[in-house]
């Protein structure tokens, strides 16, 4: 399977469709070819934020992006889940893999879903950790390294697709203007031109950075991604059924705030779930070529614990 | 900033400020020695529970004032002290969290050490052993904020209700965490329907409908009693069943709007699929009707169950329209002729669990009188009346509840780790479960 699979990559590396055994859905990938982009927003461009500049010239390796954001029904498949190792893959396959253990999320106190329905509407109110674990279970279920997108990953596909270069937002975005006040099911808006769904708009997602204003005039060339030392605060990109239209920009950046985790009345705060952000959700993504053991480690950020301080 | 520049800038502000009010009465000399305001006195907090609630209230109440420190704190458990007093030691400094190895009181009855030791207290153990912690906190004069529910059992109620009395004679503050009373848009949809923007409340929803909690599996070196209180979720008298412990908040916010409490109740309920042996002896779901005097009905439901519909919120119908609310400062009134009358915008919403720490230190330092107590004790009562009708499967009027003398709760001075536990389980490890129809103590 493993190696039929390599195989086909090899000769033609285009979509496929993720099963995951036993669980009753599959995720479907896009292939993204790397190359180099401009990122970040022009330095005349007033409308945009100075955290989007300077405007700099960075690449990024091939990867598959999914064509839809996390839903509810998935993300619900890893939090009621079992742990049991006859549920992933084998103990040696996940040491390849950088994987000694992978634990499940708590179960939430109150609704994540805000009422906003679940089962194919996007996951939302996970922490950045929650969504990596999420990359790790599916890793661990499947063999096959999975992750969250860079930055510059997810700013590179919405830029390549033309995403925010529709004649009309609406078409391709669930926001402020449209959404009548909540999230909507993924992919019932029009794909980008590489055929993703939702990057702009419908729930924020999150990206492996961490937030610092002034990265881009720092950031290496090659595949940049700042490494997150401190828990808040950390990158979303795309903008939401709330926000705006000038946060639906494949350049905006937004950052996570403590205060999504206002109603945790308790302390340490839960690593996995905030209270109070209904509008943030996730995708995944899939190297071309599979990292080493060692790379793919540092993916697998460690929980940093909220005192709620911030 | 180490010491010496931090003078350095003392000074410097100071000299500063002379010059911006005008500099012209105070010689250097004096303005080192007097301070320029009123020093309020310092507040000794203890705190009575030391899990994640614990600690967070404590953490609250530390940012609610600055001239507030912590100085004793008691749990049952060492382990459960230790974690809270290293977290919050990660949190404030050692002027903050003066808690010496000798105020760290543990096991059963720690709590009257510690409570001796402050001027405000922080009660956040199982809601089972609240009413007596309650009655001694208030009896040496001490400030309270006690988290919700405030008993388990109808005498802890009565217990409470007393001394709520007391803590008025005595012009004590007492703050129950109830938080959606301290919370925007609870508030402003209260302050709508009081105005009669939606007529009268005829009926309503409220709901806690989720997954259910944590469990913490029985270990071999634990006695009953020590499991019985880790896993205390699962254990009536200690917990009250979920719906005391969550769904009080959907019900007290029906007493609230409404203004009554209810006259009546009746019910179903049981377990379905939270049945295992480290499950205890609570259900999983309850469906209650409560009765109010007014004439409205309201139904309330409580799940525990994993993939079935989540629901925490408050739907009410008035005479002329509608409400929704939910914690997640949702609030929406809707006229039934005039569309939306009401649409709260709570993005910038302060959080009530730090807003209710801030209101009861602003009315401890302005000597005022917050007195939540005896409306916890009343909200805890509905969910125990409706406790009683999904065990019972009968009809409970208020009346009848209030009679109960079944007490759940055992004194605490004098309990130990091996004293029997009020519920015992079977050969099987499985404890007597309430049969609707058949089970009549209540």
């Amino acid at each position: 399977m493993g190696m039929s699979c390599a195989l086909i990559i090899a000769q033609d590396p285009g979509n496929y469709t993720q099963d995951i055994q036993g669980l009753g859905w599959s995720i479907d990938m896009v292939f993204v070819e790397g190359g180099s982009f401009n990122m970040g927003a022009a330095k005349n461009d007033t409308s945009r934020d100075e955290n989007e500049k300077p405007m700099h010239e960075v690449s990024v390796d091939d990867f598959w992006m999914a064509e839809y954001e996390v839903t509810w029904e998935q993300y619900d498949s890893f939090v009621y889940g079992r742990f049991g190792t006859e549920q992933f893959k084998s103990e040696s396959k996940l040491a390849d893999l950088g994987i000694d253990a992978v634990t499940g999320a708590t179960a939430p106190y109150v609704d994540m879903s805000f009422g906003m329905g679940k089962g194919s509407f996007p996951a939302t109110n996970m922490t950045q950790y929650a969504a990596i674990m999420y990359c790790k279970w599916i890793t661990a279920k499947t063999g096959v390294f999975y992750r969250l997108p860079t930055e510059a990953e997810w700013e590179y596909v919405c830029k390549k697709g033309g995403t925010d270069k529709k004649t009309s937002l609406k078409e391709v975005a669930w926001f402020g203007e449209n959404s009548n006040g909540k999230y909507n099911k993924t992919g019932t808006k029009k794909p980008n031109s590489l055929g993703i769904y939702d990057m702009l708009g419908n729930v924020s997602e999150w990206v492996l950075d961490q937030y610092s204003s002034d990265f881009y005039t720092k950031s290496p060339k090659e595949n940049p991604w700042n490494i997150p030392s401190e828990l808040y605060p950390r990158v979303v990109r795309g903008g939401s059924w709330k926000d705006t239209s000038g946060k639906l920009c494949c350049t905006s950046r937004q950052k996570s705030k403590s205060n999504w985790k206002m109603q945790d009345p308790q302390i340490p705060k839960s690593n996995w779930w905030y209270t109070d952000a209904p509008f943030i959700g996730f995708r995944i993504v899939r190297p071309k070529t599979q990292p080493s053991k060692t790379q793919i480690e540092k993916y697998w950020l460690e929980a940093i614990v909220d005192y709620g301080m911030n | 900033m180490d010491k010496k520049t931090e003078n350095l800038s003392r000074r410097k502000f100071v000299k500063n400020s002379s010059i911006v009010s005008g500099g012209l009465f105070l010689a250097p000399s004096i303005l080192s020695a007097t301070p320029l305001y009123k020093k309020e006195k310092m507040l000794k907090l203890a705190v009575i529970g030391c899990g994640g609630r614990g600690t967070g209230a404590a953490s609250q109440a530390l940012k609610a004032d600055e001239n507030v420190k912590l100085v004793a704190m008691a749990d049952a458990f060492q382990d459960r002290l230790d974690d809270s007093f290293n977290n919050l030691s990660k949190m404030f400094d050692d002027k903050r969290i003066d808690v010496k190895p000798s105020n760290k009181f543990v096991g059963f009855g720690s709590y009257k050490k510690a409570i001796d030791e402050a001027d405000v207290i922080i009660l956040a153990t199982p809601p089972g052993f609240r009413p007596q912690h309650f009655e001694y906190a208030i009896e040496q004069g001490k400030h309270v904020f006690m988290e919700k529910p405030v008993a388990t059992d109808v005498p802890g109620i009565k217990k409470v209700l007393a001394t709520a009395r007391k803590a008025d004679e005595k012009n004590l503050n007492v703050v129950v965490g109830l938080q959606r009373h301290y919370q925007l848009n609870y508030q402003e949809t209260f302050k709508r329907i009081q105005e009669g923007e939606i007529g009268k409340i005829l009926s309503g929803q409220v709901y806690w409908d989720g997954a259910g909690v944590w469990v913490r599996p029985r270990q071999e070196n634990w006695t009953e009693m020590e499991y019985q209180m880790r896993n205390w979720y699962y254990f009536n008298w200690l917990c009250g069943d979920h719906i005391l412990e969550q769904h009080i908040h959907n019900i007290d916010v029906a007493n609230w709007f409404i203004g009554e409490y209810p006259i009546s109740a009746q019910g179903m309920g049981g377990r379905e699929v939270r049945k295992g042996i480290d499950h205890g002896n609570i259900f999983d779901r309850h469906f209650v009707e409560f009765v109010y005097p007014g004439g409205a009905i309201i139904s309330s439901q409580c799940r525990h169950q994993p993939g079935c519909m989540s629901r925490v919120s408050e739907s009410f119908q008035g005479a002329t329209g509608n409400s929704y609310t939910d914690a997640g400062n949702k609030a929406i009134l809707t006229s039934y002729s005039n569309g939306q009358l009401f649409n709260h915008n709570g993005e910038d919403d302060k959080n009530p669990y730090q807003v209710e720490h801030n209101k009861l230190f602003a009315s401890i330092r302005s000597g005022g009188h917050i007195n939540d107590a005896e409306n916890g004790a009343k909200s805890t009562m509905t969910a125990i009346l409706g406790r009683m009708a999904t065990y019972t499967g009968k009809v409970v009027t208020w009346e009848e509840a209030m009679n109960s003398k079944q007490v759940l709760v055992p004194v605490e001075d004098g309990l130990t780790w091996d004293s029997v536990a009020p519920v015992l389980p079977d050969a099987d490890g499985k404890y007597v479960i309430p049969v609707p129809g058949v089970t009549t103590l209540i």
